[in-house]
């Protein structure tokens, strides 16, 4: 297939090894991959934060970036930004009056997915090849579990995984805290969901903490290290992107 | 302009941009293949019974006075209301146990069913799934206030009375009948969530089952 | 006279009410974040009560199609409000009930107050209400004399405690039993000199005290679970006994309802009766429920007052998006599933109405009057992890009314002469987001970050604001080359490769 990436702001900026992973996976998986130059961000933050009408030059320009670019599915490694494409964007053009752009932009969100999505139930796998030794947990954020219900996708993936020692996570479900500019503004609520959501990933004893989202990753990740903790985050996309040949 | 005229303004006011509303579904179970009083509703009522330290008896309509006599054991003064059978009213006057009927004009106060040891009631309906019992104030039931000071109540119920489902039962109800669901002794949490049984309203509760 | 000496002076927020506190809702979480035993007690009773609610849900294979009729009947409800007051109106009447309409708090205040007045009662008995507790009934009645005695065995313990609610269903939750031990022997006559902290015991002197007040009330008030319009019934859902007592021992009684609390008809209540229980204290059903229609010869109160509350229900149904918070049937379900809730508590959010409805309902029956408004505050009290949504009874999708919210409350603020810090960032963060080549000109900017990063690759402090962050956390050092970068430069796709 020809696959279009959205690499999400916060991947092409802070975190470009999990775009680079998805690129890497469907390429050995024999997929072409195009990357619409243009491309920039959802706008959810905007959304999420309230500010609707500055969003909608951001999620105009989204929709514009993939128009006029050749491909049959958009991936992003974020179940986030996916929520926000499929439940949000057309809602925003909507309010900012434009509704061609509101229909362009729910045709768009009807061929994007999210990496464990597209992986399972568009390119029919679980057993994607790859290799990664490593004790992984698993946490599953809000916006896959909720907002686009992927259920047991992202599990059946790593279960898949040659050599990767998988345990569950306590809690699994609930909110690491994250939520956006919510961790700024409600910084001590955040922080004290983060203290009980590295509690949980401490306690199963394993090397990797692992998501779908580098947003909620981003968030587990600062207070694992700010506690020096050995234990370290990784996105699903790098751990399916692992290979005996290349190691992630 | 009343406060009526002012807040139904408003109302058609806030929903002036709407039109109507389509009917939604009502794709939830009603009934199941259990009938009213089969076995397997008979069997999860009394389970459900049982389950909130309701005390159970099943019996035959021969051996429900004996029933009533044993409920009402250690029992001095019994209200009953006009239209419990009369079997069963002789039952609740057995062993020296005083009876007294709750009927206008002569209605009990507060304070005299607060000296009252026990209360015998039929009932409308019960619900197999939710262990429920419903009366509605007919005949053999009374005012609520009976089935509600005393500290213990004895319902007696018809198997053919019990259904399995909440729409079964609220389909049998006369609405505007004084209606009390009950579904166990009365209970609170509000103590760092032990969960404490009988607060306010029976403490006891008997359910006699009748074949 | 008074000399301005030209500092702008704090502009003072909007009065204090049940329906708002004194604080936004960051400074009033940091405190309570702070109540070790809060916390604990919370964490107790919303991990309990989640737990049965989802072992009643999971044992019933038609759960979700009635939340969705749950859904579907409150949504006709809002749409035919108008006609479904008046049907129940003309019902509650022909059985003997009188219909009283209050557009607001203060007007339902004094209807009550007049009421009571009328029968020449100075006491009352009060069946748990959250409608009564929004428009401060309590307080109300004390200004003019009159006592008004909670009966829910938590209301009586916040009441007697001088104290507020701190959950819809558990209000107590925040007290121990120790703590609830003190309070009455303090505050309770005849509490026992030996009462020990069993909730047992505890429970059983709260009996005893309420018994003499029940069997001897004039007039009781109440709220209602469900008001059914085609035959005038009132319902009231219940635990304790209380409600029974109060609803059918006195002689006046007079129920406050919110014009919300609606069904149209009485087989409506098949679909309320499964929903609610189970939602609320996780039971198949709970111990009593009361139904009654006007006044019944005969059997309990000869006099019935209903009063039809507003208080600002109007101007949430006037938003197409922000109604659906109407919808709500109090069983807290949400509460117990927010993991913000969990943390902070009720009285963090101000309101009689905390947690995620509370977020959402809140600030729309008060509306949100600017910055200082602590109520503009609340839609942003989440995270939007959707928990609430999953287990809302009747489906009201919070997190999209969360949303929703936002955007009004930034809105209000436009008109600000000087922006605040958020609304220029916000700004400049579009400008930069719409735009690929402003956005790469940024990314380039970044590498001061690798710098700060050090050879660990992390930054542990930044200024404020978003020092916010590094408070607990750690930022991971920006990267060397953005992804597009190494797209344009450095990648190269399979079939380049094999040629090469």
């Amino acid at each position: 297939m020809r696959i279009a990436l959205f690499a999400t702001c916060l991947g092409d900026a802070l975190f470009p090894d999990v775009p680079k992973a998805t690129v890497s996976l469907l390429e050995r998986l024999g997929h072409e991959v195009v990357f619409p130059p243009a491309q920039v961000c959802c706008g959810q933050m905007h959304v999420n934060t309230g500010y609707l009408d500055e969003a909608l030059p951001v999620v105009r320009h989204h929709v514009e970036a993939f128009s006029d670019v050749d491909f049959d599915v958009a991936v992003a490694p974020s179940g986030s930004c996916v929520g926000s494409i499929r439940h949000q964007q057309a809602m925003v053009a909507r309010r900012g009056g434009d509704t061609a752009l509101a229909e362009r932009a729910t045709a768009l969100s009807d061929r994007t997915y999210e990496l464990s999505e597209l992986l399972v139930d568009v390119l029919g796998l679980t057993d994607v090849g790859a290799y990664y030794p490593h004790r992984v947990t698993y946490h599953p954020t809000c916006h896959s579990l909720r907002m686009l219900r992927v259920g047991d996708k992202p599990l059946s993936l790593l279960r898949e995984v040659g050599g990767l020692d998988l345990v569950e996570l306590p809690q699994a479900e609930t909110c690491c805290g994250f939520g956006g500019t919510f961790a700024l503004k409600n910084t001590d609520t955040s922080s004290a969901m983060l203290a009980d959501k590295i509690t949980n990933v401490l306690s199963t004893g394993a090397e990797v903490c692992s998501a779908g989202d580098s947003s909620c990753l981003m968030h587990i990740n600062g207070g694992l290290t700010r506690m020096d903790s050995p234990t370290r985050t990784v996105h699903l996309a790098t751990i399916l992107a692992s290979t005996k040949e290349n190691p992630a | 302009m009343t406060s009526r005229d002012v807040v139904l303004g408003r109302i058609r006011s806030a929903l002036s941009n709407d039109g109507p509303v389509p009917p939604g579904p009502r794709d939830y179970i009603r009934s199941t293949n259990n009938a009213p009083g089969s076995a397997p509703v008979i069997e999860l009522l009394t389970d459900r019974l049982v389950d909130y330290k309701a005390l159970v008896k099943h019996v035959d309509p021969a051996g429900l006075p004996a029933a009533v006599d044993a409920a009402l054991d250690g029992m001095g003064t019994i209200v009953i209301a006009p239209g419990l059978p009369d079997a069963i009213a002789a039952a609740c006057a057995d062993n020296g146990r005083r009876v007294l009927t709750d009927a206008s004009p002569a209605a009990m106060t507060p304070q005299e069913l607060d000296a009252v040891d026990a209360v015998v009631t039929t009932a409308r309906v019960a619900i197999a799934m939710s262990g429920t019992i419903i009366l509605d104030g007919g005949p053999g039931q009374g005012r609520r206030a009976i089935s509600l000071v005393p500290d213990r109540h004895i319902i007696i119920l018809d198997e053919d009375q019990v259904v399995e489902t909440v729409p079964e039962a609220i389909g049998m109800l006369e609405p505007t009948a004084p209606l009390t669901m009950i579904s166990g002794p009365s209970a609170t949490s509000d103590i760092e969530l032990e969960r404490v049984e009988g607060v306010h309203g029976p403490r006891t509760l008997h359910v006699l089952i009748v074949s | 006279m008074t000399t301005f000496l030209g500092v702008p002076r704090r502009h003072r927020g909007p009065a204090e009410s049940p329906l708002r506190g004194t604080e936004k809702f960051p400074k009033a979480a940091h405190r309570e974040l702070q109540n070790a035993q809060l916390r604990r007690n919370l964490a107790h009773a919303t991990s309990t009560i989640r737990a049965k609610r989802a072992l009643v849900v999971q044992e019933m294979p038609d759960w979700e199609a009635l939340r969705d009729s749950g859904s579907a009947i409150k949504t006709d409800v809002m749409a035919r409000m108008p006609e479904l007051l008046e049907q129940l109106e003309v019902n509650v009447t022909a059985r003997g009930g009188v219909v009283h309409w209050a557009a607001d708090a203060e007007e339902a205040n004094r209807i009550v107050l007049q009421l009571v007045q009328a029968t020449g009662a100075n006491e009352i008995v009060k069946v748990k209400s959250m409608a009564t507790q929004e428009i401060g009934l309590n307080e109300y009645l004390e200004e003019y004399g009159i006592a008004a005695v909670e009966t829910d065995l938590a209301e009586l313990i916040v009441q007697l405690g001088h104290d507020k609610p701190s959950h819809i269903l558990v209000p107590a939750i925040h007290k121990n039993r120790t703590q609830v031990r003190d309070i009455f022997l303090a505050e309770m006559d005849d509490a026992p000199a030996d009462l020990t902290d069993e909730p047992r015991r505890l429970a059983m002197a709260a009996r005893e005290h309420l018994r003499r007040k029940f069997l001897t009330a004039r007039v009781a008030v109440s709220g209602a679970n469900f008001g059914i319009a085609d035959t005038g019934t009132l319902c009231v859902l219940e635990s304790e006994g209380n409600g029974r007592m109060c609803l059918t021992l006195p002689q006046t009684l007079i129920t406050v309802m919110g014009i919300e609390k609606l069904l149209p008809t009485f087989t409506d209540l098949e679909v309320f009766l499964q929903l609610l229980p189970r939602s609320s204290t996780g039971e198949r059903m709970n111990p009593y429920t009361s139904l009654w229609t006007g006044v019944h010869p005969g059997d309990g109160p000869q006099e019935f007052h209903l009063v039809l509350l507003d208080n600002g229900r109007t101007k949430a149904l006037a938003d197409q998006v922000g109604r659906a918070a109407l919808h709500c049937i109090r069983c807290s379900a949400c509460l117990n599933v927010c993991p913000v809730y969990e943390r902070t508590g009720g009285h963090a959010y101000g309101s009689v109405y905390p947690g995620p409805i509370g977020a959402v309902l809140t600030p729309q029956l008060t509306g949100m009057e600017g910055h200082n408004d602590p109520n503009s505050s609340l839609p942003f009290a989440s995270s939007l992890c959707g928990a609430c949504y999953d287990v809302c009874p009747v489906k009201i999708d919070i997190p999209s009314l969360l949303v929703e919210l936002r955007a009004r409350a930034i809105d209000n603020d436009r008109d600000r002469t000087i922006p605040g810090g958020w609304d220029a960032a916000m700004r400049a963060a579009a400008w930069v987001m719409s735009d690929e080549k402003r956005f790469a000109a940024i990314e380039k900017t970044l590498g001061v970050g690798r710098v700060i990063g050090g050879r660990k690759k992390r930054i542990r402090h930044l200024p404020p604001p978003l020092s916010a962050w590094t408070t607990s956390r750690d930022l991971p050092a920006p990267p060397a080359q953005s992804f597009r970068d190494w797209w344009k430069n450095d990648h190269q796709a399979p079939s380049a490769q094999q040629e090469s």
